[in-house]
């Protein structure tokens, strides 16, 4: 039968995982079958993804991406693997959503920030005391490297403004709006879909405070356009911005940014 | 016409910077799609609009 091993195509008689590793990879301590770790031995079946490794050890990229392919529902590795995403603004959002994607196996990322970590960031960006000072393009770099090295970044560091908006982000699937100003994010939201009609922009707009959780949600009104927030919390009115509400509204702007490139949201 | 689903008096030869500041939006911290199309905010003042439109408006607010 044909099976996948360790990310390559093999074909095997053996009847149970166990027996596989037993008489093919008899030194390894951790086997993973179908994207689920398996401590009891299973059938083996036509099809079948299995991985033997050793506890802390790192797979290498093929084998990093067998894992992850067999965890996803079908098509969504190839998809995300081959798709390339911009993060506009590397603050409470763009952090956020730069770490979530990487997990979730996005192939390639340009980020785009200016500003460097400062103190006062740490109370909901992704960031951590040793990135203080570092610009966030590089930190962002750093923290999605020890998520997953396997994962292209392109690094911009320039503030994002109407004449180098399209050479930086014009060949993206999908850009996620994460800047600070209400201004900018329009700057970015009209320049994008103006220039470049088949690019997909996910907006965050509204996430300020500790209000109502399930205030915060995904619309997409505007073609092309997906805006997630309560669409009315300013981080101007005093209200503040912490990591929960901002988490929240980068999971919204991540999951928009996985349903786009899978097709189910247009 | 209508902004965002409510229907909005519209006089002859009224553009649409007029009907969006008119109707409380600060155009620089908006995204402004008419019948379908996104509009380059430029055009603002030299896009007529006309009785049946249907505009969209999406307002930003700031924080990341």
């Amino acid at each position: 039968m044909r099976i996948y091993v360790n990310g390559r195509t093999s074909s095997s008689d053996a009847a149970s995982v166990f027996g596989l590793r037993d008489s093919s990879f008899p030194d390894r301590d951790l086997v993973v079958l179908n994207g689920h770790r398996i401590e009891g031995d299973a059938p083996l079946r036509e099809g079948d993804s299995v991985f033997f490794g050793c506890a802390g050890g790192m797979p290498d990229e093929s084998e990093m991406g067998s894992i992850m392919a067999a965890r996803d529902p079908p098509g969504m590795h190839d998809a995300l693997r081959d798709a390339r995403v911009g993060i506009a603004g590397l603050g409470g959002l763009g952090s956020n959503i730069a770490a979530m994607l990487a997990r979730t196996g996005v192939g390639h990322m340009v980020i785009a920030d200016f500003d460097t970590v400062e103190p006062t960031n740490l109370n909901r960006q992704n960031y951590a005391v040793e990135h203080l000072g570092m610009y966030k393009t590089e930190a962002t770099a750093d923290v999605l490297s020890h998520i997953s090295p396997y994962v292209g970044v392109t690094s911009v560091n320039v503030r994002i403004g109407p004449d180098n908006i399209i050479d930086v982000f014009g060949d993206c699937d999908v850009v996620c709006e994460a800047f600070d100003s209400a201004e900018a994010k329009a700057m970015l939201v009209n320049s994008l879909l103006v220039e470049r009609p088949g690019i997909h922009v996910v907006s965050g707009s509204g996430m300020a405070g500790y209000g109502d959780s399930n205030l915060i949600r995904t619309e997409s009104k505007i073609k092309n356009l997906h805006v997630c927030g309560d669409g009315t919390s300013d981080a101007g009115g005093g209200a503040g911005l912490m990591a929960p509400r901002v988490g929240i509204c980068a999971g919204h702007m991540a999951n928009a940014v996985v349903r786009i490139l899978m097709g189910s949201m247009k | 016409m209508r902004i965002n689903g409510v229907e909005v008096g519209v006089r002859d030869g009224d553009v649409l910077s007029d009907v969006l500041s008119s109707n409380g939006y600060s155009t620089d911290r908006t995204a402004v799609e008419l019948n379908g199309s996104i509009v380059p905010k430029r055009d603002y003042p030299t896009t007529v609009v006309r009785d049946g439109d249907s505009v969209e408006v999406v307002s930003f607010v700031g924080g990341g």
